[in-house]
């Protein structure tokens, strides 16, 4: 059901680097699972809303006012990389 | 007994009473984790110098007369997902092995505001993914009732140490099972509350709709002292639960007559070890002797739950986890060429087999194409497994059932089988799909090795939960049980 291509692909979006070995292995292993998952094909949920989460809350405003914020400082110390007050990055184009 | 071994609220009492300190209640937990840490492997950061300090603080307000609340002073350890501020936070994953958070959660919040004792944080399943802590990105964490089987997982690491002695109680976070499965195998008190009790502010998230932190301790009157400090709303948490704060020590009472529990015949079906099914028969007439109407009643969903939760929670984590790409915070591959190769190698060093099998997954059940035969069917069947509860917690004031379908399993024994491992949860996810509260408790014991039963609640029913559960501890008496620790 899971090709080699469907796990390539889903490496690619997923932004995963996968060797030979490991590509064999998932799509052997997620082959499986969705075929377990199958399963649920097997009951008709034409008019059975989906359910996304189970609380009944939908919107939760608050007043729009600046609060408290960290310091810069403290927001770039795990940074593996910065410059002055940004991340930095290896080149992009 | 050392004093490591009692429970909070027995600890609490000798305080106020100025029998014992703080600081030697923890030094008492410091050192069973000297004693048998290299054993259990329960944490993955110490801070015993701070839990020092800490507890000294406590004990100078005491000493000036200060009343301070019930958990002042008595030791905690943290799942390791949970944020805490200066205090290294990894989700047992290389992507975050040096991340010092910036700010704490909220629970962590509410446990400073009552004075708690944080001691260091605890081994689980990378990122909370998996059921035996062996998928630790460092080390895996042994059972101390047999160290050469699981603690269970995802909180495996907390479920251990407080069994072990090696923390008063401790914090976990459930996204299919993870509180109660390891309290289970561990032989503790474990609680994963209602969908939004508890705030998921610094929480690192997994499964966003299903992830729920909540209490692991020695007994149900030590949970429900902890509800009391991390439960309410939270306005960081846009999915947290407007309402009053709730005492819920006040549910602790014996009388259950007149409750009504159900038991659903399909968690009771094929698979199920016979020795834990006794035990779940034994609690049957324990509840029944002490007033309690118990009869069968129905899930017909059950059967689909796994693999609904097995495209859900993936497909969640998929997309939670994008953010570890090596650019604000974590690790970073040093060598590639540009920034989507830096992504890559990023990602791919960075995180475990089973993260990686679980973003394929979730990936996939998300991609064009397939988004609405997996993704979209696994929400519309989220809804018939939400009704099946509604329906039969119409009728019960809580369900009765096993918490999992073995005892805890040996090292090694299901980590090559994806599928098996998730089959451990069995009875513990569908709860996660509906959002509802459940407690494992310590029911008995089977070769030697605790056995958890698994009480269901209504939405925001904790105090239901911690009646019944109350109830039969104080009737059977086997959470005050200590594994020997092989010494």
């Amino acid at each position: 059901m899971i090709t080699r291509a469907d796990v390539e692909h889903g490496a690619l979006l997923a932004r995963l680097e996968l060797n030979e070995e490991e590509k064999e292995l998932y799509t052997r292993q997620l082959g499986k699972i969705l075929e377990y998952a199958a399963v649920l094909q097997q009951l008709d949920t034409t008019d059975i809303p989906p359910t996304a989460h189970v609380l009944p809350l939908y919107n939760v405003f608050r007043e729009d006012r600046v609060s408290g914020h960290l310091p810069v400082e403290e927001v770039l110390a795990n940074a593996p990389d910065r410059e002055g007050n940004y991340f930095r990055v290896p080149r992009i184009i | 007994m050392e004093l490591c071994d009692l429970p909070a609220h027995q600890l609490s009492k000798l305080l106020r009473d100025r029998k014992v300190s703080a600081e030697e209640i923890c030094r008492s937990v410091l050192q069973r984790i000297d004693e048998i840490e290299e054993k259990t492997r329960a944490y993955i950061t110490l801070d015993g110098e701070n839990a020092l300090e800490q507890a000294r603080r406590v004990d100078r307000r005491l000493r000036e007369g200060a009343d301070l609340p019930p958990l002042a002073g008595i030791p905690v350890a943290v799942k390791d997902n949970i944020c805490t501020k200066g205090l290294r936070t990894t989700c047992a994953s290389k992507i975050l092995a040096d991340f010092i958070p910036p700010y704490n959660a909220t629970v962590i919040e509410r446990l400073a505001a009552v004075d708690a004792v944080i001691i260091g944080k605890t081994n689980m399943d990378e990122f909370a993914m998996g059921s035996s802590t062996e998928n630790s990105g460092f080390f895996p964490t042994r059972n101390p009732w047999d160290y050469s089987r699981v603690p269970g997982g995802s909180s495996g690491g907390s479920a251990a140490a407080v069994a072990a002695g090696e923390t008063i109680y401790a914090l976990g976070s459930d996204t299919g099972g993870s509180i109660r499965q390891p309290a289970a195998f561990c032989g503790v008190v474990g609680m994963k509350p209602t969908y939004g009790a508890v705030s998921r502010y610094g929480l690192v998230a997994f499964a966003s709709s299903l992830d729920q932190i909540g209490p692991l301790t020695k007994d149900v009157t030590d949970c429900a002292l902890v509800l009391n400090a991390i439960a309410g709303y939270d306005p960081r948490d846009s999915t947290s639960a407007p309402g009053e704060k709730t005492d819920y020590t006040r549910f602790l009472k014996e009388d259950i007559r007149g409750l009504r529990i159900g038991i659903p015949r399909e968690y009771l079906g094929e698979g199920l070890d016979d020795g834990v099914r006794r035990v779940v028969e034994k609690a049957c007439a324990v509840l029944e002797d002490a007033g309690a109407e118990i009869a069968e009643t129905s899930l017909p969903h059950s059967a689909y739950a796994l693999p609904t939760y097995y495209l859900i929670a993936p497909a969640e984590a998929s997309s939670n986890l994008a953010r570890y790409d090596g650019v604000r915070y974590g690790y970073r591959a040093r060598d590639a060429k540009d920034v989507v190769d830096m992504f890559k190698k990023t990602r791919s060093r960075g995180f475990g087999a089973e993260v990686k099998r679980r973003i394929m997954l979730g990936t996939y059940a998300l991609s064009a194409g397939y988004y609405d035969a997996f993704y979209l069917k696994a929400l519309r069947v989220r809804t018939l497994i939400k009704r099946d509860f509604d329906e039969a917690l119409a009728t019960f004031d809580a369900l009765l059932s096993p918490t999992t379908p073995t005892p805890a399993f040996l090292l090694g024994e299901k980590i090559d089988d994806p599928l098996k491992m998730y089959l451990s949860d069995i009875f513990t996810l569908a709860i996660n799909l509906a959002g509802l509260p459940a407690i494992s408790i310590p029911g008995g014991f089977v070769d030697g090795l605790p056995v958890g039963v698994q009480f269901i609640g209504k939405p925001f029913a904790e105090g239901t939960l911690l009646r019944v559960a109350y109830a039969f501890e104080k009737r059977t008496g086997y959470t005050s049980r200590r594994p020997g620790l092989g010494r």
